[in-house]
């Protein structure tokens, strides 16, 4: 009962907290520009401006895309929130990715199709960490619940920091944040006009900002999961680790698309497979 | 109930500017002005965009971008002539090459005079832009689509050019 309970709240508050979050974020970075920067209430007022414009598409395929891309990205945090199955979450994730990759390609239109791609490349990028992530979580604690991660008594972190450094690194990817932020960025808003977004407008883009919302948040609940022991550590590394993303954001130049996969590949591959085997060895092997 | 008086994305077109228009507009993006404060973001892209900012005079290489531009943005949408190039022609309207301001075009709904336009100006220009867009929405005004097909020089263009 409490799984459905956390699902429903889940559907209906995150897309606030993480409103609030996006708006935030824009806030610290004007600060660190030496801005005023906008309201934190910004992002919510972009999103109903966007549901009072008129629902322009090249296709009309691309409205359902957007929807389904809301939708699975829903149901993925619902699923995460409820205490579900790990891998469950993260193939549902990879699912709502692919939804926004082919609404892109459904406009034939160049910089949709450049954005596209990069977006099918980000995901090939972060999708070995985000495995290694859950592969990571169930040797630190037998399990692949969420809800057993979330209230186990191990030091998760204290026992996979390669795969926490790892999917910090592939974090940077999924928040599109600099230098990373290849395919659709929330600072240059001219550069390659706009890649994956370009041919949604109204409505449609409303429905993908809102989208974004629910990964951050499904996103922060990752990180909780590497700090579960401790609630309040956990809460407050979440915030600092979230600032620090936002900081990364601010002082890094976008690299191009080669060095993200190839660097998120070399980042799983090292940190993630050592920690991984020294693990193993550690415990005496899976038992 | 609205949000478009509070979240403005502006789209930014140089035509013919001498570049001194565009200057004055990335200015008040700068920490000085500080536009973003207000939610105004140069988007880039006619899709997304709100308000279209044009500077400079319409000429023949030009003309067919601008009209593509104006109807790909979603409705509602304004038109902001910045700069006196944009409003009329400037010192350029009685150039060979140059057809008069954007307002011969497409259905211009503010104008900022000035050489170059101050940032101040421009800002102000598109506060009152924003009163426009809203009448718009409340009246559900659908901008019609431009075209050039009933032009008689399109054909001899058509054709290469200068007869």
């Amino acid at each position: 009962m409490i799984d459905i309970i956390m699902a429903i709240v889940f559907v209906l508050v995150a897309p606030v907290i993480g409103g609030l979050v996006a708006g935030i974020d824009r806030k610290v970075t004007a600060h660190m520009q030496g801005r005023v920067g906008p309201s934190v209430f910004q992002p919510f007022w972009d999103v109903g401006k966007l549901f009072e414009k008129e629902n322009a598409v090249v296709n009309e395929t691309q409205i359902f895309y957007a929807i389904c891309y809301v939708l699975f990205m829903a149901f993925t945090g619902a699923l995460f929130f409820s205490g579900g199955d790990l891998l469950l979450v993260i193939f549902a994730l990879t699912l709502s990715q692919v939804f926004l990759v082919l609404g892109a390609f459904a406009a034939n239109s160049p910089y949709s199709y450049v954005g596209a791609e990069r977006e099918l490349l980000q995901i090939m990028a972060y999708e070995p960490m985000v495995i290694l992530t859950a592969v990571g979580m169930f040797v630190a604690t037998r399990s692949f619940n969420v809800a057993d991660i979330a209230t186990t008594t191990i030091p998760v972190v204290l026992l996979i920091p390669g795969i926490f450094l790892g999917f910090l690194y592939t974090l940077t990817i999924k928040l599109r944040k600099s230098p990373f932020d290849i395919s659709t960025s929330h600072h240059a808003h001219q550069e390659i006009v706009k890649g994956v977004t370009t041919e949604f407008s109204g409505p449609s883009l409303g429905l993908i900002e809102i989208t974004h919302w629910y990964e951050t948040v499904l996103l922060l609940g990752f990180l909780y999961l590497f700090f579960g022991w401790n609630p309040l550590l956990a809460v407050v590394a979440v915030i600092v680790l979230y600032l620090l993303e936002i900081l990364i954001d601010n002082t890094n130049a976008r690299m191009r698309w080669q060095f993200a996969v190839k660097s998120a590949w070399l980042v799983a591959l090292v940190a993630g497979f050592i920690n991984l085997a020294a693990l193993y060895f550690l415990s005496g092997g899976v038992s | 109930m609205t949000y478009l008086a509070k979240s403005p994305w502006i789209f930014h077109y140089d035509a013919s500017s001498c570049n001194g228009c565009d200057i004055e507009i990335l200015a008040c993006l700068t920490p000085m002005y500080d536009v973003e404060r207000f939610g105004i973001i140069n988007t880039g892209n006619p899709k997304h965009a709100d308000i279209f900012v044009v500077t400079g005079s319409i000429n023949e290489a030009n003309r067919e971008v601008i009209q593509n531009l104006y109807n790909q943005m979603p409705d509602p949408k304004v038109v902001v002539a910045v700069g006196i190039c944009a409003c009329s022609g400037g010192v350029f309207r009685e150039c060979y090459n140059v057809a008069g301001g954007i307002d011969k075009l497409i259905p211009v709904d503010v104008y900022v005079p000035g050489c170059a336009a101050r940032p101040e100006s421009i800002i102000d220009g598109i506060v009152t832009a924003l009163g426009v867009l809203e009448e718009k929405r409340s009246k559900n005004i659908h901008s019609k689509v431009v075209t050039d097909h009933e032009r008689p020089e399109r054909h001899n263009h058509a054709q290469g050019g200068a007869q």
